[in-house]
C-alpha cells in the first residue's frame, strides 16, 4: 500500500477518488437547491435544516471536507511538481492537439477555490451558528437560510460573480470527470466513450442548474 | 527553398543559452530536416564557425535519437514521424522555423540542441526488462499469446524512447513513455512473472527523476512518432493499483 499511497499515481487516484466524491455532492446539493424555485421555501428550509442536523449527513459531512482539503492540498501540490518539472520553458509556444480544458484545470481551481471560501462564509457558517429561525408558529427551531440565499441572490453582483464561477467550476468538470476514470486505470472501448458523454452532461447539469437558480430567483418578482 | 531559422545556441550544461539567428538557401524540398541542418552546419564549418550540435543516429525513424521541438511541436509539423524523417515540403517557402531542444528537468540540455535523455535509460534500468531466461526460440504456439494481446504488446513495443511526450507534456510528464515499457511486457506471459515489482520499481524511479505528474491531457499521444496510446496509460495506471495494494515488498 505504501508504493501506492505515496506516488505519483498514487496521489492522483486519491484525488480522483475525493473529486468524484465531491462531485456526487455538487448534484446532492443541487437538489436541495432547486427546492427554492420548484417547491417552496419552507420545505427548502426543512431540507437545508435536515442536511445541517442529520448524524449520518454529520459523518458524510467530515468526509467530505477530507474530500476537499486531500483534493486541494493534492491538486496544488501536483501542479507545484509539474511547474518544477520544466525549469527552463519553450519560446514557441505548444502548438500540440489536446484537450482544452485540461491545460486550464488549476486556473479553473483557484477560481473554485475563492468561491468555496465567499460560499462557506456567506451559507454554510451562517447556517452552523445562525440565531435567527422561522417565526416559531410556522416552524419551531428551523432555520431560515431561504431568507438569507433569497436575499444574497437579490443583489446582481453576487448573482454574476456566482454565474462565472459556476461557469468556470464547469469547465473544471468537462475534463475532471473522465480523466478520474483514466487515473483509476479505466479505459475501454464501448465504456469510455460514454463516461465521456455522462461527464460532459454531468458539466452542463452544474452550470445550468445553478445558473437557472441563481437567475430565477433575481429575476422573478415572487421571491 | 529558403528559410530562416531560429536556433538554440548553449555551450554547455552551465552555459547561459540564447537563440541565433540563421539564413538557408537554396534547400531541396524533399531535403530532410536533419539534411537540412547538416546544410548549414557545412556554412558554418566553412566560417569558422562552430556547427550546431544535435542528436541523430539511424536517420530512418528506428532509433529514438533525433530530437527537436520545432515550431512548437516535438518532431515539428507532422504526425506519426521522427525529425529525421520530417521533409523541408512541410514547410513554406520563406518560412521562420524556431527550434529549441527538449524542455525538462529530467533532460539536462548538453549541448545546443542535444539534451542528456539518461533519466529514460534510469526507468528501464529500474525494471523494464525480464531478468529470467527464457531459453531458446520456443516451437510455435508452445506459450500461448492470444492474438489480441500479441498485436497491443507489439503496438506498445514500438516505443523508441524518443522523449517527444516528455518534451510536449505540460507537466514533463515520462507516463506515456513507461506507459509503453510496462505495457508491451506486461501483456505477454515471460514479462508477466515479474510484473508487479516492475511497475512498482519503475514507477518510483519516474517519481524520483523528477518528471511531472500525469494530468491525462493528450499531449504524449499526438506527439508520439510511434502512435502510443492513452490506453497505454490507463493500463500502467491499472498494473500499478493493483500491484501497490498486493505488494507485500516496498520499492
Ligand atoms: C467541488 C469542486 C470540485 C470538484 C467536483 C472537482 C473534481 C475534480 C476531479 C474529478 C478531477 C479529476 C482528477 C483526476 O483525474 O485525477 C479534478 C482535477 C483537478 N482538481 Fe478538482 N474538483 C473541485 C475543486 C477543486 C479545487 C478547489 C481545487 C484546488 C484549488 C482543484 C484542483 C484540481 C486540479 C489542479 C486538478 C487537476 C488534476 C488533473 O488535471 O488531473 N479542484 N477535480
Ligand atoms: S512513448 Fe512515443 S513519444 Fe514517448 S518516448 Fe516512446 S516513442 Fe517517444
Ligand atoms: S535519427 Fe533515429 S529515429 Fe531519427
Amino acid at each position: 500500500m505504501a508504493n501506492l499511497l505515496t506516488s505519483s499515481i498514487g496521489k492522483k487516484i486519491t484525488m480522483s477518488l475525493a473529486g468524484l466524491f465531491l462531485a456526487v455532492f455538487l448534484l446532492v446539493h443541487l437538489g436541495i437547491n432547486m427546492l427554492l424555485i420548484v417547491s417552496d421555501t419552507y420545505t427548502f428550509n426543512v431540507a437545508a435544516n435536515f442536511m445541517a442536523s442529520n448524524k449520518l449527513i454529520k459523518v458524510v459531512e467530515i468526509v467530505l471536507f477530507l474530500g476537499i482539503f486531500l483534493h486541494i492540498i493534492y491538486g496544488i501540490w501536483l501542479q507545484i511538481q509539474n511547474w518544477m518539472s520544466r525549469p527552463v520553458g519553450y519560446a514557441k509556444s505548444n502548438n500540440s492537439q489536446t484537450s482544452f480544458f485540461s491545460k486550464y484545470m488549476i486556473h479553473t481551481a483557484v477560481v473554485i477555490l475563492i468561491f468555496l471560501v465567499i460560499h462557506l462564509v456567506d451559507f454554510f457558517f451562517k447556517s452552523k451558528f445562525m440565531k435567527d429561525s422561522m417565526p416559531p408558529e410556522v416552524a419551531p427551531g428551523i432555520e431560515d437560510m431561504a431568507t438569507i440565499v433569497i436575499a444574497k441572490f437579490k443583489q446582481l453582483p453576487f448573482v454574476i460573480i456566482y454565474l462565472v464561477c459556476f461557469l468556470l467550476l464547469g469547465f473544471h468538470l468537462f475534463h475532471a470527470f473522465q480523466s478520474a476514470f483514466q487515473t483509476f486505470g479505466f479505459s475501454h472501448k464501448k465504456y469510455t466513450p460514454c463516461i465521456k458523454t455522462v461527464g460532459v452532461i454531468y458539466a452542463l447539469i452544474i452550470i445550468f442548474g445553478y445558473s437557472l437558480i441563481a437567475l430565477v430567483i433575481y429575476l422573478s418578482p415572487n421571491y | 527553398m529558403d528559410f530562416t531559422l531560429k536556433i538554440w545556441r548553449q555551450e554547455n550544461a552551465k552555459a547561459k543559452g540564447r537563440f541565433e539567428t540563421y539564413k538557408i538557401s537554396n534547400i531541396s524540398s524533399d531535403c530532410s530536416f536533419l539534411e537540412m541542418l547538416d546544410q548549414l552546419n557545412e556554412t558554418l564549418v566553412d566560417k569558422i564557425e562552430i556547427p550546431i550540435c544535435f542528436d541523430h543516429d539511424c536517420r530512418e525513424g528506428i532509433c529514438g535519437m533525433c530530437s527537436l521541438y520545432i515550431n512548437g511541436r516535438p518532431h515539428g509539423p507532422d504526425d506519426d514521424i521522427t525529425t529525421c524523417q520530417l521533409h523541408m515540403r512541410k514547410f513554406k517557402d520563406g518560412d521562420t522555423i524556431t527550434i529549441e531542444p527538449w524542455r525538462a528537468k529530467a533532460f539536462p540540455v548538453i549541448k545546443d540542441l542535444m539534451v542528456d535523455r539518461n533519466a529514460l535509460d534510469k526507468i528501464i534500468q529500474a525494471g523494464g526488462y525480464v531478468s529470467i531466461s527464457t531459453g531458446g526460440v520456443p516451437d510455435a504456439n508452445s506459450i500461448p499469446v492470444s492474438k489480441k494481446n500479441s498485436d497491443l504488446a507489439m503496438d506498445a513495443a514500438q516505443c523508441i524512447g524518443c522523449g517527444a511526450c516528455v518534451a510536449t507534456c505540460k507537466n514533463a510528464s515520462a507516463m506515456l513513455f513507461v506507459a509503453a515499457k510496462v505495457s508491451h511486457l506486461a501483456l505477454l506471459p515471460q514479462g508477466k512473472v515479474e510484473a508487479k515489482e516492475r511497475v512498482l520499481r519503475m514507477v518510483r524511479k519516474m517519481d524520483e527523476l523528477g518528471f511531472g505528474n500525469c494530468t491525462n491531457t493528450g499531449a504524449c499521444e499526438a506527439e508520439c512518432p510511434k502512435s502510443i496510446t492513452l490506453t497505454n496509460i490507463a493500463r500502467l495506471n491499472r498494473e500499478f493499483i493493483f500491484a501497490g495494494i498486493l505488494s507485500e515488498d516496498k520499492y
